[in-house]
């Protein structure tokens, strides 16, 4: 089996979220660029361990960005990718990114295409659905486990308060979440052998942008904690009646 | 025309999906035109939805659509899809299967996560939580059609009762459409609401400092009726289930109460919920950074302020119930 992994970059979580230009934009002085969590630590490792047990026969990455997305993609070669392929498109939503890589998918026959459960900047969790859509496949949400048993997956997913475990045949697109595999630290040896691995740049292929983002805001911030005695929890149970009416 | 997918679960309609509706109603409304409801499957009673501003009802009672597939149920919707303007769903799980799908398919932009009414004063942009809850995007949809995933918790129930008029309607399956075998289910017991849709929750972290310890949050979860959650570390040292995991890399939640026990209030603890209405932390280091984001906090410890605040809800409890 040949699995395509869509990666995306994203902020550091620990960075601290700020606009530019009348709130038009994101301030992206000082970001750190980290590979989204999703993509890197549940479907990029999954996709490794399905190659090293011999399940899988390749596992290529793709993300669809400017020149600046190489930075992550040289760090998920180094953790085990075999060759990578940039799409050099800052694209403007969801639809666009899906068009490029249904585009490539298409085109290079692979087997199964994963993608994380939702990118951390925009969470829109939407790409994945819509390569499947344009690949006319199968789409499986929020998988927590994944095996190729056959010419079928195995695949352990979320449903709405609980979980299914299901048998999808392939070509299929699937996201990927916690439980899928365990975080791993790229070592010295894939990093220098990241550095010769082929990341290929191609051009992106004609697809209009359904949305736009026009503005963005921060939430308002709290205006302050008000602490209670710890001998005095009578007066935590009357606040959240009388001021806080929560219960 | 204004269409909500309406999910349902054995003939059953959650309550986000009766929030999708009534926010669906309120859009119908402003854009002066009818809302249509879709139901999939075999369900016998779906007069609830007429209560929420259903004026029609468009079921499809194949049972061949019991099971969510997203390929069919993609299917299902974009038949009936070709008079409406917006389409709602109620942003879960099914819901990242199908409202992307469909966006491809009709070339309808799509909003998932949206927390607030379109503003269709200068096109049509709907708010959004975005960076896991950092911060709010305006999202302008350019196309005719337009898809908007509610997160659960955000609009609210308003009643508004309509004909609810049903109508049956049929659509073609193909092998491909049920190609997925489910070979097992399991749903986390029943009693408790699921954590997206939760008004209540009690949350711990490492502070509790090991599984044995749970009772005390359980019983205070279990006095108001709450639901349970926890930080990462906590679901990666398997002292509770994954699905309990709230933060950037696990759930995202906007309940009315938070309850924080033993949680420091890490970032990425906060994205996932920082948009709680109200937000209780309790821990014993008067210098933990959730302080900053809290509304109400207790310094102490949570060995013995948790049960006695249990107690003391006890009582209020006794006393409302009389
Ligand atoms: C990429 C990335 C993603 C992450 N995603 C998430 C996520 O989704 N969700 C998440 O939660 N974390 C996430 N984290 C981890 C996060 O950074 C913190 O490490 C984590 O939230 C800490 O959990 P905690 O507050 O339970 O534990 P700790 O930080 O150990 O805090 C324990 C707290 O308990 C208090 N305490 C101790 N004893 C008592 C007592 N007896 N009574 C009362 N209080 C007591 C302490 O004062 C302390 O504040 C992520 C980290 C990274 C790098
Ligand atoms: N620009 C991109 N290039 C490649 N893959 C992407 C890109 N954006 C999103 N994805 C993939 O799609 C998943 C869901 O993203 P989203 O729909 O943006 O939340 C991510 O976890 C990635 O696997």
């Amino acid at each position: 089996m040949k699995i395509l992994v869509c990666v995306t970059k994203a902020p550091d979580t620990t960075t601290k979220i700020q606009f530019t230009d009348n709130n038009t934009k994101l301030n992206e002085e000082g970001i750190q660029w980290i590979l989204n969590p999703y993509d890197e630590w549940y479907a990029l490792v999954r996709a490794l361990e399905l190659k090293e047990s011999g399940a899988a026969t390749a596992v290529h990455l793709i993300s669809v960005g400017g020149a600046d997305t190489e930075p992550i993609m040289r760090k998920a070669l180094a953790l085990g990718g075999d060759e990578a392929v940039r799409v050099n498109l800052a694209a403007g939503d969801s639809y666009q990114v899906a068009a490029q890589i249904a585009h490539y998918a298409k085109e290079n026959a692979y087997d199964v295409v994963l993608c994380g459960k939702e990118s951390i900047d925009y969470n829109n969790g939407s790409v994945g659905a819509m390569i499947a859509e344009l690949l006319d496949t199968q789409f499986v949400s929020n998988a927590t486990k994944l095996d190729i048993d056959g010419a079928n997956l195995k695949l352990d997913r979320e449903i709405d308060g609980g979980k299914q475990t299901i048998s999808c045949p392939t070509p299929a697109v699937v996201s990927c979440q916690k439980g899928m595999a365990e975080p791993r630290i790229p070592n010295m040896r894939g990093i220098m052998a990241a550095r010769t691995k082929p990341l290929n740049v191609v051009e992106p292929t004609a697809a209009e942008a359904l949305v736009a983002a026009e503005s963005y805001e921060l939430p308002p911030a709290k205006t302050g904690v008000k602490l209670i005695d710890a001998d005095n929890v009578q007066e935590l149970v009357d606040l959240l009646h009388n001021e806080a009416k929560v219960i | 025309m204004v269409l909500v997918f309406a999910e349902q679960q054995n003939g059953t309609f959650k309550k986000a999906t009766l929030e999708a509706l009534s926010y669906g109603s309120n859009i119908a409304q402003t854009l002066g035109t009818e809302m249509a409801a879709v139901v999939l499957g075999e369900c016998a009673d779906t007069s609830v939805l007429a209560k929420y501003g259903a004026d029609k009802i468009m079921h499809n009672s194949n049972a061949a659509l019991n099971n969510y597939s997203s390929r069919a149920y993609t299917n299902a919707m974009a038949q009936v899809a070709q008079g409406a303007s917006v389409i709602i769903f109620s942003d879960n799980v099914s819901a990242r299967g199908m409202a992307p799908r469909l966006s491809a398919r009709l070339q309808a932009g799509l909003v998932s996560g949206a927390i607030a009414l379109p503003d269709t004063s200068n096109g049509f942009k709907v708010k959004k939580s975005v960076f896991s809850g950092k911060a709010f995007a305006h999202i302008n949809v350019t196309t005719d059609k337009k898809i908007i995933a509610l997160t659960p918790n955000a609009f609210g129930l308003i009643e508004n009762p309509k004909a609810g008029t049903v109508e049956t309607f049929e659509v073609a399956l193909d092998e491909k459409d049920t190609a997925i075998q489910i070979l097992e289910t399991n749903t986390v017991s029943g009693d408790t609401v699921p954590l997206p849709e939760a008004e209540l929750v009690v949350s711990g972290g490492r502070g509790l400092k090991g599984p044995e310890n749970w009772g005390i949050v359980e019983d205070l979860a279990a006095t108001i009726g709450a639901t349970l959650a926890c930080s990462r570390p906590v679901a990666d040292s398997h002292w509770r289930p994954h699905h309990e995991h709230v933060g950037q890399t696990g759930g995202t939640i906007r309940p009315n109460l938070y309850i924080a026990i033993g949680i420091s209030g890490a970032i990425q603890h906060l994205a996932g919920v920082n948009a709680s209405k109200t937000i209780v932390v309790i821990n014993k280091d008067p210098e933990a950074p959730f302080f900053k984001a809290a509304d109400y906090g207790i310094v102490g410890d949570a060995f013995e302020v948790v049960p006695k605040l249990t107690e003391a809800l006890k009582s209020y409890k006794a006393a409302q119930a009389n």
